[in-house]
């Protein structure tokens, strides 16, 4: 809601004329959502000031841009802290504000605007999700800044609740104003990481404009990058690739590489390329994918010739989109799109469009089951959809105590209820394929430990003996 | 000349091209009753005598006779119909749906058809095309009746066709729909006589031994209240007294106390005494045995009795249908070799099981039909309804019990079998390990097919309620991935509208409107009742584990529920669930709840608090988050602002003191939500306000009014309170001013003091006014309450003028949609109904909820 910028460099009146604001008035510049007031709190030879003052119309944001930050039609859209906390509107108010000193022009005194000064910037108050003040110190810590946070606790009258995600953060650095401008521009919404507007293609651009100079050498740059354009990845990867055209290709691809074999090696990969063998092996040719998300496995299973039809089920219709999305369903060739079907259902439903399957997979579903619901999923799948082979996995509970990051009791997905045993999820599956006359052989999905097992765990039933 | 047709039937207009088969046509029946081969070769190619058309014309032609007989319609097909194959074809769709053919031969002199013809100048074909089908015409006249028609007309001149009077539609005589009962439905006998008898006077019918008129056998049973008998079939085989069980149900039927349907065992044993060489086996041996003593003609009587049997009644205005061995609803009411053939032996799957009998597939666990269908021919060790049908053949001959079912009260009546007169072949259905009944068996799981699409849902409230595909398909997501288990959630409550916006300038809401909304509906007496700061939560609770069986047909999960407005848990942790839920019930049982309503189980409305304890994350992640965001950034701002001000810059004292109102706004709003938090350490932090006693077992008590709710909610409150809470309540009078200012008086009170307000309802629970059903309750809530829902700075003028501007249709329709629906699954509940009913209603309001409505109101 509030930035102030004070410099105390020797003509510190300067700052008024590389800011293009007169010290002596109050500004008020309309923006598209409400107003940004300036003003100097304090303007003398030793020290000056200038205050960017928020003053947002939460209804006019209400109803000029509607259903932006994902929540929906609920009543967040309405109560939020939008008003309150330095976020894309305050870039949009400082590019505003200050336009010409940001592209590093001063009409009066040219001289200054390359220039390194002292300035100490404040700004109440700025929410940084998920990273909190390490993340605020490594995003303007390599820049030079000195970091001061005073975070905010939830409420104080309710202790338990906690901190809440808003800090008042003091910087100071010796640094061009251009610059400091900037940093602030690209910053403090990469920290707030959310957007009042649509982010699209252009957003790409401004965030290159503005981050030249600094962002390719910035340590941070992907998870800034990320954060900025609110983790729509495709749009970062792009941002990425684009951001890294100056530099030597030796350099692109090893980035490239490492990255792609990272997320070749997670565990959902191994598990998918893991099921896939199954199905292959099965034999199968008329396949479904229970729970099938964004279509990962489909896309895989696609490839494979042995499958003539691939049936894609999810509960999610927003995931079925991404998948058909995922897929380029709009343009795919007729004859491949004659091989696939995607359709919303559930798995607590008896449905005639799971039956004729020659194999199913459903990987990393039950979990996401009440357990008191699971019978009426066993008899869904084996009793009366029946497909001949079901590939089946969930995570291995004993592994969890593998992961640092979890502590102990709690579960991998917040949407779990519930992670088992290799033991649980054996006697599970030998009482289903006992009931519904299916055999059933296990398998580990990723490295073994000795004590543990694998992270994740398979059962493959077969029908009829 | 009457001519007399089936009134479900497919009637086949035959003749020669301008023989007036369409005059006839148009003549003797209503515009949409005649589908027209011209006709349809003009809908697919803009030209009535275009050859080229005529494959596509006919497919046309097939397809709206087909709908049309699946819509029970009577038809009537335009078209020359010489050729025995096009004829084939049609018969063939008639008996896919279980209808008669009919065939009307117009076979005029060539002369007449070709006058005709040469009238008309779209016609232009030459006598021989004529000739050619009245040749075709000719070959077909003998083989019609083989063919299948079951009346067959013919005229061959003008002069006939003018004789023709009318054509008179009967009845088919399945038709029973104008006898209402009461009946007496008993299963199949077996010639088991003595217990026969001994279930009549049981049922209190009066049994006298009169002079043999020839017909009745000396018999004559009466009713005092004229109830009727229906006897299911099977009358025969097996038992000890055939004979004398034929005397009884044939005197019966014959004096009209009685109607009866035939079984596979009565039909074997007419085609043995009509000479046909049938098997002796399965008891039908000991029947011939017993009938050797009786007389010729009474064996010629008994054979004409069972071949005057038709296969099924349905009865009571369609709410009934018997048959021996059931009958699928596309099935009823109709008539076909196939209809007479399953209401004789029911469906089988064609294998035959390890005890050499056929393998019977159980249609009724897919039956949808409406009306209830009672039957017997398979053998079960007792009466249980599945899906509205009801197998009553409790195996008496078996050494079982004979089983009457008592319509229209669906009380079963059984006597004992003397003795085992005959050993079945294979074991009466063996018991299941499960203790669930068919229904609740059944309903284990529930059919996708019932939710997603669009879907209409009849309500006794509101009738037929529409809810789009795409509602649909969000509700199945929430359904699905959060929902508790679905025999549970019998009801979701409704949204509540507010009342409509004050014209009172500090004020978005107040009172007077929610007051004015029932005073101008006429409705003189409502009730404001205090409303809780918490979470809705709907209560399910029975005496004990053995109702939670019985009644909801579930298993291991307790003796009830508590969950959320979208169906969800209300708690994470059992412990405290199960610990609440026990707290709740010792408290209707130390208050005599079940005794006073009679009554196994519960089903509470109510509010449960603190608000925090439900809507933690909400409180986390958005109010508190608000209030210490803009607390801390307000904060700053003045400060700033006040050292500025030291510097006389114009306009930043207007700007201090607009930053300041906003400072002591958002002061005011975390005061707000902080009323209705505190933290929950142990059971009795919890507190339960019910408001609605929203069902017991046999009734929905939306028939009393709302003290009665709030005196008898008191009563179990006070059995515990530490943690019910009684909901204060007022009884206004709209015709009395003094009634309604004390009203906004109290409104005002409970405000101030951090309440969230109040709720407006009519003094009944449903009220209706000229505009149909009324809303059920408006809300009331209080202006700083308001801050939390419309924001901090919600109140100063330039907001508030524009917030005013509110549009209530859209959330008033949306309430009472939902409130149609949440009554209507209680109700089905209560009726006993199939799950699928239920949770078709529930899922209804759960897709409504999706709708998109200002979440504000």
């Amino acid at each position: 809601m509030l930035l102030t910028i004070t410099t105390t460099y020797k003509n510190t009146t300067d700052l008024g004329f590389l800011l293009h604001k007169h010290p002596g008035k109050l500004q008020t510049i309309d923006l598209a959502v409400g107003k940004v007031h300036i003003f100097y709190p304090e303007s003398s030879e030793e020290k000056t000031t200038v205050a960017l003052l928020l003053d947002i119309d939460s209804i006019d944001m209400v109803r000029g841009v509607r259903n932006l930050s994902g929540k929906g039609f609920s009543l967040g859209q309405y109560v939020n802290d939008r008003p309150y906390v330095a976020s894309s509107f305050m870039s949009v108010a400082l590019s505003k504000a200050f336009s010409t000193a940001m592209n590093g022009k001063c009409k009066n005194k040219p001289d200054l605007v390359d220039i390194k000064m002292p300035f100490e910037v404040k700004i109440s108050v700025l929410p940084a999700p998920k990273g909190g003040e390490l993340l605020i110190r490594k995003l303007f810590e390599p820049l030079g800044y000195s970091v001061n946070v005073e975070r905010h606790q939830l409420d104080e009258k309710f202790e338990s609740w906690g901190d809440s995600m808003y800090y008042t953060v003091s910087l100071s650095n010796e640094v061009k104003l251009k610059d400091l401008l900037s940093h602030l521009y690209v910053l403090i919404p990469a920290l707030d990481n959310d957007k009042h507007y649509f982010v699209s293609q252009n957003e790409i651009d401004k965030l290159l404009e503005k981050g030249k100079g600094w962002l390719e050498n910035h340590p941070e740059k992907e998870q800034i990058i990320k954060r900025y354009l609110i983790n729509l990845n495709s749009l970062s990867r792009q941002a990425l690739e684009r951001l890294n055209e100056g530099i030597e290709t030796e350099d692109i691809e090893d980035e490239i590489s490492q990255e792609i074999k990272e997320k070749k090696e997670t565990l959902h990969q191994q598990r998918l390329k893991l099921v896939l063998e199954k199905l292959k092996e099965s034999g199968a040719n008329k396949v479904i994918d229970l729970g099938c998300g964004e279509g990962k496995l489909i896309r895989m299973m696609l490839k494979e010739k042995q499958f003539h039809n691939i049936t894609g089920m999810d509960i999610s219709y927003s995931e079925l989109t991404k998948c058909k999305e995922r897929l380029h369903w709009d343009e795919m060739a007729p004859r491949q799109k004659e091989r696939i079907d995607l359709f919303q259902g559930a798995l607590t439903y008896k449905d005639k469009r799971l039956e004729g399957f020659d194999a199913a997979a459903i990987v990393e579903v039950i979990e996401h089951m009440d357990e008191n619901r699971l019978k009426s999923f066993e008899r869904v799948v084996f009793e009366f959809a029946k497909p001949k082979n079901v590939v089946l996995t969930t995570p291995n509970g004993e592994y969890n105590v593998m992961y640092e990051n979890l502590d102990a009791g709690t579960m991998r997905h917040i949407d779990h209820r519930f992670e088992w045993t290799r033991k649980e999820f054996e006697n599970w599956a030998n009482q289903v394929a006992e009931n519904n006359n299916y055999t059933v052989q296990f398998s580990p999905i990723g490295e073994v430990d000795e004590k543990v097992g694998a992270p994740s765990q398979m059962a493959i039933f077969e029908y009829g003996n | 000349m009457e001519i007399k047709i089936p009134e479900l039937s497919l009637v086949l207009l035959i003749g020669a091209s301008g023989s007036g088969k369409s005059t006839f046509a148009n003549k003797y029946f209503k515009r949409h009753e005649v589908v027209s081969s011209d006709i349809c070769r003009g809908i697919v190619s803009n030209d009535e005598n275009n050859q080229a058309a005529t494959g596509d014309a006919f497919d046309l032609l097939n397809f709206i006779i087909a709908k049309r007989l699946k819509n029970r319609l009577l038809t009537v097909v335009d078209a020359t119909n010489v050729q025995k194959e096009s004829r084939n074809k049609l018969i063939n769709l008639a008996r896919e749906y279980h209808t008669l053919p009919v065939a009307i031969v117009l076979d005029l002199p060539q002369r007449v058809c070709e006058d005709r013809n040469d009238k008309r100048d779209d016609r232009n074909f030459g006598g021989h095309v004529i000739r050619q089908q009245k040749q075709q015409l000719k070959r077909s006249f003998k083989g019609l009746k083989r063919e299948g028609f079951r009346k067959i007309y013919k005229f061959s001149s003008e002069e006939e066709i003018a004789e023709i009077t009318q054509i008179t539609r009967e009845k088919l005589y399945n038709d029973k729909k104008d006898l209402h009962g009461p009946f007496d439905i008993i299963g199949d006998i077996h010639g088991c006589y003595d217990e026969t008898i001994e279930l009549l006077e049981k049922l209190n019918y009066q049994i006298a031994s009169v002079s043999d008129n020839g017909k009745n056998y000396g018999i004559d049973v009466t009713h005092p209240e004229n109830r009727q008998v229906i006897f299911l079939g099977d009358l025969v085989d097996r038992g000890p007294k055939s004979p004398e069980v034929l005397k009884l149900a044939m005197s019966m039927v014959r004096s009209g106390v009685a109607l009866c349907v035939p079984g596979n065992h009565d039909l074997k044993l007419q085609k043995k005494l009509n000479g046909k060489n049938v098997q002796l086996k399965h008891g039908l041996a000991e029947t011939m045995g017993q009938l050797e003593q009786e007389s010729e003609e009474f064996k010629e009587d008994v054979r004409e009795f069972l071949y005057s049997l038709i296969s099924h009644y349905i009865l009571d205005n369609g709410k009934l249908a018997v048959a021996h061995a059931g009958i699928k609803e596309e099935m009823q009411g109709r008539g076909s070799g196939t209809v007479r053939s399953f209401c004789l032996y029911g469906e089988t799957t064609g294998e035959i099981d390890e005890f050499g009998l056929p393998v019977r597939y159980n249609w009724a666990s897919e039956y949808r039909g409406k009306a209830k269908v009672v039957y017997g021919h398979t053998p079960v060790p007792k009466a249980e309804w599945l899906n509205k049908t009801i197998d009553i053949d409790t195996g008496c001959v078996f050494g079982g019990e004979l089983t009457a079912l008592r319509y229209p009260e669906e009380e079963l009546v059984s006597v004992q079998a003397k003795k085992v007169y005959c050993k079945p072949a294979k074991p009466l259905q063996t018991e299941s390990d499960s203790n669930l009944s068919h229904q609740h068996k059944y309903d284990d799981l529930l059919n996708i097919n019932d939710v997603i699409g669009k879907r209409i849902v009849q309500t006794r409230l509101r009738n037929n309620l529409t809810i789009r595909e795409e509602n649909s398909i969000a509700a199945l997501e929430v359904m699905s991935r959060f929902a508790i288990n679905p025999k549970w959630l019998v009801y979701l409550p409704p949204t509540m509208s507010p009342c409509g916006t004050s014209e009172l300038p500090n004020y978005l809401e107040h009172p007077q409107q929610a007051i004015n909304y029932y005073k101008k509906r006429n409705i003189e007496k409502i009730v404001c009742e205090e409303k809780h700061m918490g979470s809705r939560a709907v209560l399910v609770v029975c005496k004990d584990e053995q109702t939670v069986l019985e009644r909801f047909g579930i298993e291991k999960e307790g003796i009830g529920i508590c969950y959320t407005r979208t169906g969800r848990n209300f708690f994470n942790d059992e412990k405290i669930e199960k610990e609440f839920l026990s707290r709740t019930q010792k408290a209707l049982t130390s208050s005599n709840f079940w005794e006073k309503h009679k009554t196994n189980w519960v089903c509470l409305d109510a509010e449960l608090m603190p608000w925090s304890a439900k809507a933690q994350a909400l409180l986390k992640e958005q109010y508190a988050a608000v209030g210490t965001s803009a607390k801390n950034a307000l904060t700053e701002v003045e400060q700033v602002l006040q050292q500025t001000s030291k510097r006389n810059i114009e306009g930043i004292d207007e700007l201090l003191k607009k930053y300041s109102n906003k400072r002591k706004s958002i002061d005011k709003f975390i005061d707000s939500y902080r009323n209705y938090c505190w933290n929950v350490e142990s059971i009795e932090d919890f507190k339960l306000a019910p408001f609605h006693i929203l069902a017991t077992e046999g009734q929905v008590h939306t028939d009393k009014n709302h003290e009665w709710h709030m005196e008898n909610i008191k009563e179990i409150c006070l059995a515990d309170e530490k943690i019910f809470r009684v909901t204060p309540y007022k009884i206004i009078d709209t015709q009395n001013e003094e009634s309604i200012s004390s009203a906004t008086q109290w409104w005002t009170e409970l405000t101030e003091k951090g309440g969230e307000g109040m709720v407006v309802k009519p003094f009944d629970f449903i009220s209706y006014g000229k505009e149909g059903l009324l809303q059920p309750a408006v809300k009331c809530r209080g202006s700083e309450y308001l801050r939390i829902i419309y924001g901090a700075e919600y109140d100063t003028p330039e907001n508030m003028e524009r917030l005013k501007n509110r549009g209530l249709s859209k959330k008033r329709s949306l309430a009472l949609r939902e409130f149609a629906l949440g009554i209507e699954g209680l109700e089905r509940f209560v009726r006993k109904e199939p799950l699928r009913r239920i949770h078709e209603s529930v899922f209804g309001v759960l897709a409504l909820e999706s709708e998109e409505v200002d979440p504000r109101l």
